[in-house]
């Protein structure tokens, strides 16, 4: 029998894998796609996890995007001072999303173009530096072109990669750990030598062609590349739970289907 | 018996051209926003603003009002990215940008009256390239280097709470109090805009303790300002007003709309900004938002 699913769908399912065997901690997904994946490793196969109303509150069972915690729900407090304490200590893993990433992993959200005087101003650093050097983080990148995962440095490196020329005293970073880079195209990930970056698994109907040419830099090709795991169907069902409001069907233009093969 | 009462306008009088200004609050949530409007209907100018920023500096920059602008983010929240702070980015404004954890430790370090705090936040990026900022190796045994993070001294801070007495104790009930209390204890003088300000007895500290964020010697002023925060959200009391972030927004568009905006909703009494506005009605009944 054949499943129907959005890639939505499948991207949620590939990103919970980020909050796989990290035990007990605060799991963070910025936007519906990776905040639906946390969610859904919690409410599976880490039910541990601690994750919050996306304000300031943490609740004993996931709250989705658009949605409000009941205060039966909640179960502890995070204001942004005792997150910065959690993420300090390292009880923490995120999937955020950057505007611009590079081959060494560093993201950049603050602006494109000269600092001084942007083309385009984004929102800020934000906590992306010390994010990076302190706990575990994955990247989301819904729209996987040259411009996203960009040639040489991103214009403003606002949070830390493998790139030891930026390294205080040459030395890596304490805490920095990059899982993984989920696009509309792949999964990739810096297993490569030094941390390179290359394509773990491809998403159905995908060539790794495809998601070369659309790479600002040279990608890493293994022998064999597996396809990306099309979700469960009880998968699904859980996420429809998780996202009653169905805000997934509008966080990629167009809503695609999963698997590209057909079209 | 101590009265820090005092109105906006002398709040402002009392700062200063040139002065660094700290702003309470985080993005669209519990901004002194009255305190704001107030500066620009004033001469104030060539301020060095410290915020975790939303409107405020949106406001002060659209206003020319900001000379360098110290920031980790100005955003709106459900806007992510704040328009009239990309407007003034994109035309050179001065700025030094921080991880949100070393506005934090900056902040900290002038609390302390410490000229720096270590920090491994910024290894690795672009902000530890900011020239000035230095780094200092451990001298136990792991020798490790780190940013040394300076002080970031304030002349005043600006801070909404919900409740007051004259004598500037405080009480801010809002579910995340964000960093005011560092900001507070990093000025030189502090001054407060209130929901309500009450009788001491009527802040019942005895069960309201935890929501005091700091002591009545910080406090340089009180005013009275209901809805002070307002588009901003000063929850319980009330909620972020987006129907009203969205005409802010758009007012970013062209100079002519910015004109506009600031003719209906800055240079007026404020009581005319809550008729504007929509009301008291509209601003106590607004949605609660989801983040």
């Amino acid at each position: 029998m054949t499943i129907n699913y959005s890639l939505a769908e499948l991207l949620i399912v590939a990103a919970a894998e980020n909050w796989r065997n990290v035990g007990e901690v605060m799991g963070f997904g910025a936007g519906t796609i990776p905040r639906l994946g946390v969610n859904l490793a919690k409410a599976t196969f880490n039910p541990a996890l601690m994750t919050t109303d996306g304000e300031c509150f943490y609740t004993t069972t996931p709250v989705g995007p658009g949605e409000r915690a009941t205060p039966e729900n909640i179960e502890g407090w995070s204001p942004y001072d005792r997150t910065f304490s959690t993420l300090w200590r390292g009880k923490r893993v995120a999937m955020v999303g950057p505007t611009q990433l590079d081959c060494f992993g560093q993201a950049n959200i603050s602006a494109i173009g000269p600092h001084q005087r942007p083309k385009v101003a984004l929102v800020g650093a934000r906590g992306f530096p010390g994010n990076s050097i302190h706990h575990p983080n994955s990247f989301f990148v819904p729209t996987h072109n040259t411009r996203t995962l960009v040639k040489g440095e991103v214009d403003f490196v606002c949070s830390a990669g493998y790139n030891p020329a930026r390294w205080l005293g040459g030395k890596q970073p304490f805490g920095l750990d990059l899982r993984i880079i989920l696009t509309d195209l792949a999964v990739l990930d810096f297993g490569g030598p030094d941390h390179a970056i290359r394509v773990r698994s491809l998403h159905p109907g995908i060539r790794f062609e495809q998601v070369q040419d659309n790479t600002g830099f040279p990608l890493l090709r293994p022998e064999v590349i597996p396809t990306t795991p099309p979700p469960s169907a009880e998968q699904l069902a859980i996420i429809a739970q998780l996202d009653p409001k169905g805000m997934r069907k509008t966080a990629l233009k167009g809503d695609p289907p999963g698997d590209r093969r057909a079209s | 018996m101590l009265d820090k009462r005092m109105s906006l306008d002398e709040v402002v009088a009392r700062l200063a051209d040139g002065s660094t200004i700290g702003i309470g609050g985080w993005a669209a949530r519990r901004k002194p926003m009255a305190l704001i409007r107030a500066i620009l209907r004033s001469k104030l100018k060539d301020l060095t603003v410290v915020s975790y920023g939303g409107p405020d500096v949106g406001l002060l920059a659209a206003a020319g009002k900001i000379r360098k602008l110290i920031f980790a983010f100005v955003s709106l929240d459900q806007i992510p990215i704040e328009p009239h702070f990309k407007n003034a980015r994109q035309a050179g404004m001065s700025v030094w940008e921080l991880d949100e954890g070393m506005l934090h430790w900056g902040l900290r370090a002038a609390a302390m009256r410490m000229p720096f705090l270590p920090t491994r936040v910024g290894n690795g990026t672009d902000i530890a390239a900011e020239p000035g900022l230095k780094t200092v190796k451990s001298p136990y045994a792991d020798a490790e280097e780190f940013i040394a993070m300076p002080a970031i001294k304030l002349d005043a801070a600006l801070l909404h709470v919900h409740r007051a007495d004259p004598q500037g104790n405080t009480l801010t009930l809002s579910p995340d109090p964000f960093f005011d209390e560092l900001m507070g204890r990093a000025a030189d003088k502090v001054f407060v805009t209130a929901e309500q300000v009450v009788p001491t007895a009527q802040l019942e500290m005895t069960h309201n303790s935890r929501f005091n964020l700091f002591e009545r010697a910080l406090i340089t002023g009180v005013v009275e300002a209901p809805f002070g925060a307002h588009p901003s959200s000063a929850a319980p009391d009330y909620q972020l007003d987006l129907g009203h972030l969205k005409t802010y927004a758009d007012s970013a568009t062209s100079p002519e709309t910015w004109a506009a905006y600031a003719a209906k909703f800055v240079h007026v009494t404020d009581a005319e900004y809550l008729a504007a506005v929509g009301g008291v009605e509209h601003v106590r009944t607004l949605k609660t938002p989801t983040y």
